[in-house]
């Protein structure tokens, strides 16, 4: 659906204001940015996660005491979906040294490596392999790899990004292997944009000083997940992929080291045991969650199965207090509600702008702090541009793109988004888009150390089910590279460890029933079942009429 | 999975959040046909939120729900006209008796190879993919294509064996299957311009030199030093330099030419 008539005359004063605006640009003038002190106050005055209401303090396990999101506090507080008497560990349906949980970029890196160390794996994975976050990813990926660059600005921009609450070491790996990540791809056979010579085009984003952003198209996280999987599928003699099969419990033996996982079959509701010397966490994040209703980028399965699951056998986690909230979601036309617009249409100069056509805030800010100004500037200012269904957007200026670098930039640099605005009737290298801060990725999760391990011997995790390499805070670009560093580190750690010797004694669940008892002990009467494996859309009067189900 | 709605039914307020659906007070409805069965959904969602509202629960068909990752291909009819139409669930808006079906899963033919046993020579994948000549040039994977890629464009390209062209022209390609579904030739497209794609950036498109040396670099541990000292750094130092010696780019000069006058950390 165009944009309705009212719509139309809004556009207006933002074309109003855009030969200005464009020109100020040309002279490389920007709309200042906060200084760390204002940056501080909208953050704590408009950002989601700051606000107190719908959080708890959770009364169990390794993260007793602190404060979550309510979401998030019942699936750290929930019960198995498994009666562990109903559970028999002694067949084992099937057996690898390294068992990987999740298909998504992190798992497909690390069953890669793995497979390179002469290990033989499986990847289970909920969906079909690649069905993830990462093929979702658009804008792209980072890494110091020019001349004017070094590990050193990367690591200084992420840390400062993450307002320097981020994990030393994970900033460390990343800034280090970010380079080697890249390379590796390259040799892998990624199209990455680059010029006719052969250099990697790069880009800004939301707090760089150096342009870091390598990408391919605006399918950047499509491209990486097409090519790893593809080089997974060539290599069916070592990497078996489980697709349908999630985990839903992690299995240990009775020395405590972890040594695979019951496997649960969705299309025939059947339960597996999978054994391996090791074991991979790779499930992504939890933007499912809907966390405070806010609609999400993320793809159907990301319910954080993976965090519920290490909790239970005694990993904790940090900073799963802090959701991101992606600055730009569309917000219309209705079909595309949630979806997310790459930053790299504010990094190629578009400007956010307010109901008057005016510009309210650096583009370019950190996204926390953008999410934030942009919700002040529709909730607490009052100047956003309401949809016809109810929603509130502002306007992202993507036409100034083609006046800027030359007819057609918009089209040829963001094909994907192009064609998605056509299909409902809007051109975005002649309209603006309307766009509202979405909830977009898992900042926090379990806990590792730089070389992925957890406290748990044989348990390793990498990707967003990780936290710390972000701190409270991450930006644009480095996800990708934390999945390929970290997914790139387990594979190869897993099998260094198995090296070291494996002896996998006696299977057992008995920690689940141990976490059970803690529950109730806390008194938690009515917990939740999870691991949730997908979310449920059903709309009240459907479930109403579920009677059999009640 | 009851529980898994109750979570849902306890925090979701009466309003559309996330992706539930919801049928604002006096908005209308349309019959959509869902694999020959008549259900009534609200207009302007799409095929598969529209299924959603309907009750259904996807386990296969759904994945991404935004139009990239090819899980939700699905093909329909209008009520009265001949033709046949293909979309993405997730992205086509239900228009009123439609008639659908999904193919989250079409059969189809992959080669198996090692890339780096490979060359940018295209009797590679005339090798690994005979079929590529049993093409006739019909056109109904073009036509059937959701992301509009010319996909007897690329096939043409590599039959002629032009595999850069192939490689540029398939990029948008998300494998949903549906061009294979429809070959005549019974061709598993996307496979091959997989193919076609990894050859391309492996064997004909430049390397990246600049990245070569930075490899090089780490791998001769020329910035281990400097990492350890940030590692070690306390905040407050980390603090002065983010916000005092940090130079930043400029946006306009293109990419290997800039020099930053603090050249001691590069
Ligand atoms: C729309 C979007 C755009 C983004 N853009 C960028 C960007 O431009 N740059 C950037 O750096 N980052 C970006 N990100 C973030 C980045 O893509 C993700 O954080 C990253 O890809 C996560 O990778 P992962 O492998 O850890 O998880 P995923 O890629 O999500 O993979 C996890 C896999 O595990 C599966 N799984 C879940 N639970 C289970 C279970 N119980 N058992 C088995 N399998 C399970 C999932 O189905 C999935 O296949 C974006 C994210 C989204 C959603
Ligand atoms: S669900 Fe991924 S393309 Fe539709």
């Amino acid at each position: 659906m165009s944009y309705t008539p009212e719509m139309r005359e809004l556009i207006k004063k933002v074309e109003a204001t855009r030969p200005a605006r464009v020109e100020r640009a040309r002279r490389n003038e920007h709309y200042p940015a906060l200084n760390l002190k204002e940056r501080e106050e909208v953050l704590n005055a408009y950002h989601p996660d700051c606000q107190k209401d719908g959080t708890r303090a959770v009364k169990v396990g390794s993260n007793k005491g602190d404060i979550f999101q309510d979401q998030v506090a019942d699936l750290l507080e929930s019960k198995a979906l498994l009666r562990p008497d109903a559970v028999d560990l002694s067949t084992v349906d099937y057996e690898a040294d390294v068992l990987i949980i999740g298909g998504g970029g992190a798992g497909t890196s690390a069953a890669l490596m793995a497979s390179d160390a002469g290990k033989s794996v499986i990847i289970s994975t909920k969906l079909r392999h690649g069905d993830s976050n990462t093929i979702m990813a658009e804008g792209g990926i980072q890494a110091a790899t020019q001349e004017c660059d070094s590990p050193f600005y990367h690591y200084i921009d992420t840390i400062g990004g993450g307002h320097f609450t981020n994990q030393p070491d994970l900033v460390e790996a990343i800034a280090h292997d970010a380079p080697l990540s890249i390379s590796w791809l390259e040799n892998l056979g990624m199209m990455f944009n680059k010029t006719p010579e052969g250099r990697m085009v790069v880009r800004h984003f939301g707090g760089s000083s150096r342009k870091r952003l390598h990408s391919a198209g605006d399918m950047t996280g499509a491209e990486i997940m097409r090519v790893i999987r593809d080089e997974a599928r060539s290599r069916q003699d070592s990497i078996t992929v489980l697709e349908f099969t999630p985990a839903v419990e992690l299995i240990l033996d009775e020395d405590g080291k972890c040594a695979g996982a019951i496997l649960f079959n969705m299309e025939t509701r059947e339960f597996y045991i999978a054994k391996a010397k090791a074991v991979i966490l790779a499930s992504g994040g939890f933007g499912r969650l809907h966390i405070k209703g806010f609609a999400t980028t993320n793809h159907y399965g990301a319910t954080m199965d993976g965090v519920v699951m290490a909790y239970r056998v005694g990993v904790g986690n940090k900073y799963l207090f802090s959701t991101q909230y992606h600055p730009t979601g569309v917000v219309y036309p209705e079909q595309n509600v949630g979806l997310l617009i790459t930053e790299k249409v504010r990094g190629l100069g578009a400007h956010v702008l307010n109901i008057d056509g005016e510009q309210f805030c650096f583009p370019l800010e950190p996204r926390d702090v953008e999410s934030a100004e942009l919700i002040c500037e529709a909730m607490d200012k009052g100047k956003g541009i309401l949809t016809p269904t109810g929603r509130v957007g502002l306007w992202l200026d993507s036409p100034m793109i083609d006046d800027l670098h030359g007819e057609g930039t918009v089209k040829k640099e963001l094909p994907a988004k192009f064609i998605q605005f056509a299909r409902h009737g809007i051109d975005i290298s002649k309209d603006p888009m309307l766009v509202y801060p979405t909830l977009h990725y898992q900042n926090g999760g379990v806990n590792v150390s730089a070389s992925t391990e957890t406290d748990v011997p044989g348990l390793f995790a990498a990707g967003e089910v990780i936290g710390g390499v972000h701190g409270e805070n991450r930006l644009m670009g480095n996800s990708l590279q934390d999945i390929i560093t970290f997914g790139r580190r387990a594979g190869v750690n897993a099998a260094e460890y198995i090296d070291g010797g494996v002896e996998i004694k006696k299977l057992t669940i008995d920690h689940v029933a141990r976490f059970e008892k803690e529950i109730d002990e806390a008194g938690i009467t009515d917990p939740v079942t999870a691991p949730i494996i997908l979310p449920d859309y059903s709309t009240d009067e459907v479930i109403s009429r579920r009677w059999a189900e009640k | 999975m009851a529980e898994a709605e109750n979570i849902q039914a306890k925090q979701a307020p009466k309003v559309a959040t996330g992706d539930r659906a919801i049928l604002p007070e006096g908005a209308k409805t349309i019959p959509v046909y869902v694999m020959g069965k008549r259900y009534e959904v609200p207009e302007t969602l799409t095929i598969m939120k529209a299924m959603e509202f309907a009750g259904f629960k996807f386990i296969r068909g759904a994945g991404c729900r935004g139009g990239i990752c090819g899980a939700c291909p699905t093909v329909y009819r209008k009520a009265g006209d001949y033709k046949l139409f293909f979309g993405l669930a997730c992205q086509t808006v239900v228009e009123p008796n439609m008639y659908l079906a999904q193919i989250p899963f079409y059969p189809a033919n992959r080669a198996t190879y090692k890339l780096e046993e490979l060359s940018g020579d295209p009797e590679v994948i005339y090798a690994l993919y005979p079929e590529l000549f049993r093409c006739v040039a019909c056109n109904l994977c073009t036509k059937a294509c959701p992301m509009d890629v010319d996909v007897l464009g690329y096939i043409s390209a590599l039959k002629q064996g032009n595999i850069a062209k192939a490689a540029e022209i398939s990029f948008d390609c998300i494998q949903c299957g549906l061009c294979a579904s429809r070959c005549m030739g019974e061709l598993p497209q996307y496979h091959i311009g997989q193919l076609a794609r990894r050859i391309y950036a492996k064997y004909i498109q430049p390397k990246a030199e600049h990245l070569q040396k930075r490899v090089d670099d780490i791998n001769a541990q020329k910035y281990d030093e400097v990492l350890k000292n940030l590692l070690a750094m306390d905040k407050e130092n980390l603090e002065k330099i983010y916000i005092n010696e940090r130079e930043r780019e400029p946006d306009l000069t293109p990419p290997g030419e800039w020099v930053p006058q603090d050249t001691q950390y590069l």
